[in-house]
């Protein structure tokens, strides 16, 4: 199964994450990304995550295949 | 302004402030991106031009080596002593400092206190389109652009919105008024922190529910920030706010006037909206910002001195091919879009969740009145000049 990840020491709170994938990625209180929950990403949302990982400006968004 | 020499060479001799920049500046940037990717000039005492795309990026990660103590290029630098707070923190600030001072903004600027402001927002804005009705020709800029901005910012600060023209003469000064003399340059800024002293004072004596009370009761290193750094972080919240986000509109509607394709498509298909707004922010992106060089270095070949200016374009690092598909190209549901406009690393623009939702509001409120317009006169089109672009004259024709 995909995953996503935010990493927090690289994230600077641009938000591209969660306009482009409002199912897999929520905002702080300080307008930094976090994937929400785990971050599994269900079938038919992997094109959404690709588009979060595609435009964060500071290549915060990571995917991976997980067992 | 007219106080500079005409620019000959732009590799070697370039001024931003030049009318040819401020006409059309990507053609600058498209040929120095491929004939001399890193310009100089010894204007304003030294200046560097990097155009590329992995360029910018990389300095604006550098805060090792380059320092955000000025980021207007003029013929004035605050002073080293200044470092790392600046004259305006956040922006003004290098770490360790930077991050506490934009910890208090961030808060009040995050995506779920902004979604608050958006009704008011749209509520203005029609208010705006309401009041021009009739008129067959309307300069966007002037009487719809440029007015949305000031008014936000004034509610959320809690200052009257009646003062707005002396916000934007204020703003018109720090950002355009660059190659005045010093003494010029300051006493232009003495009459807004005059006025600031006195509403702040008045919040002091009676808290607001609004961001200057706020600002009051913040905290940066453990002790509670004085008028003075109220003021210039309200001035900051000004600089920053007002200028950009009306170039940011009016560019956007610029475009759709000169693009009809593109207009009618955003007319007949509302959810394009978040693409678009991205796109047209890297297309467009009005701001271009500055760092000081801390100590003499190399860089990538470039013999760099001790407080030489370097300007980071993001507007031109959006427009590299190396990093952009069809980058000279407006393509409106362009889906990978690692746009630069908001900056990129530890500075990015507080205000950025603010901006989109503006800017995202006023071309929803603007297509909603005028689904068909054109440019009235292109000759009639002026844009400002520095280091933030958009158009500050925009004459349109509107059709019924
Ligand atoms: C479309 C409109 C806007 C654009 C294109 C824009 C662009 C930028 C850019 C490129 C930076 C980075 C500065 C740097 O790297 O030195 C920045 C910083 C900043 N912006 Fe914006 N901005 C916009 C609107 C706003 C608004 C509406 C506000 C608030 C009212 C705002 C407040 C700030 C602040 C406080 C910073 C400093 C952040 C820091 O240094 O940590 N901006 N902006
Ligand atoms: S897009 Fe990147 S930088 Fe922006 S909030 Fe998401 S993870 Fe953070």
């Amino acid at each position: 199964m995909m995953k996503v990840h935010v990493d927090q020491d690289r994230c600077q709170g641009h938000g591209r994450c969660y306009l482009a994938a409002p199912e897999l990625f929520a905002a702080d209180d300080l307008g930094n990304g976090r994937e929400i929950g785990a971050g599994p990403v269900p079938a038919g949302l992997e094109h959404q995550a690709q588009l979060a990982v595609a435009n964060c400006p500071e290549g915060a968004v990571a995917m991976e295949e997980t067992s | 302004m007219g106080l500079h020499d005409r620019v000959a060479d732009w590799a070697k001799d370039f001024d931003h402030t030049d009318e040819v920049w401020a006409a059309d500046p990507y053609a600058i940037w498209d040929e120095l991106r491929s004939t001399c990717p890193v310009a100089h000039s010894e204007r304003y005492g030294g200046v560097w031009l990097p155009t590329r795309h992995e360029d910018v990026v990389a300095i604006a990660y550098d805060t090792e080596r380059f320092s955000s103590r000025s980021v207007v290029v003029s013929k004035f630098r605050a002073p080293i002593e200044l470092a790392p707070v600046g004259t305006a923190p956040p922006i003004s600030s290098d770490p360790p400092f930077h991050k506490q001072a934009r910890k208090v903004l961030l808060p009040v600027f995050s995506p779920r206190a902004i979604a608050a402001l958006e009704p008011s927002t749209r509520a203005y804005c029609e208010e705006l389109v309401e009041q021009l009705r009739g008129r067959d020709v309307v300069d966007a800029a002037a009487d719809y652009a440029q007015h949305i901005p000031v008014r936000v910012i004034a509610n959320m600060l809690g200052l009257p919105e009646s003062d707005a023209d002396m916000f934007r003469r204020f703003v018109h000064h720090v950002l355009e008024g660059v190659s005045l003399p010093i003494e010029e340059r300051v006493a232009g800024m003495v009459p807004l922190f005059d006025y600031l002293q006195g509403h702040i004072t008045a919040h002091a004596d009676a808290p607001q529910n609004d961001l200057i009370s706020l600002l009051l009761d913040s905290e940066v290193d453990g002790r509670k920030l004085d008028v003075f750094e109220v003021a210039r972080t309200i001035a900051l919240l000004l600089i920053a706010g007002i200028d950009t986000t009306w170039s940011a509109i009016g560019a956007s509607i610029w475009h759709l006037a000169r693009t009809p394709a593109d207009r009618d498509r955003l007319v007949a298909e509302p959810e394009l909206m978040p693409k678009a707004i991205e796109e047209l922010l890297r297309a467009y992106a009005p701001v271009t910002m500055a760092r000081l060089v801390k100590e003499d270095m190399d860089w990538n070949g470039c013999p760099m001195k001790a407080d030489d200016w370097v300007l980071l374009p993001f507007p031109s690092a959006n427009r590299d091919p190396a990093a952009f598909a069809d980058a000279d190209d407006v393509v409106l549901d362009r889906e990978v879009n690692r746009h630069l406009a908001f900056g990129v690393g530890i500075h990015r623009c507080v205000g950025s969740h603010l901006a989109r939702m503006e800017l995202t509001v006023a071309l929803q409120t603007w297509l909603a009145a005028y689904p068909d317009f054109e440019l009235a006169d292109a000759d009639a089109v002026r844009w400002s000049e520095g280091q933030v672009r958009g158009p500050r004259a925009l004459p349109l024709r509107i059709r019924a």
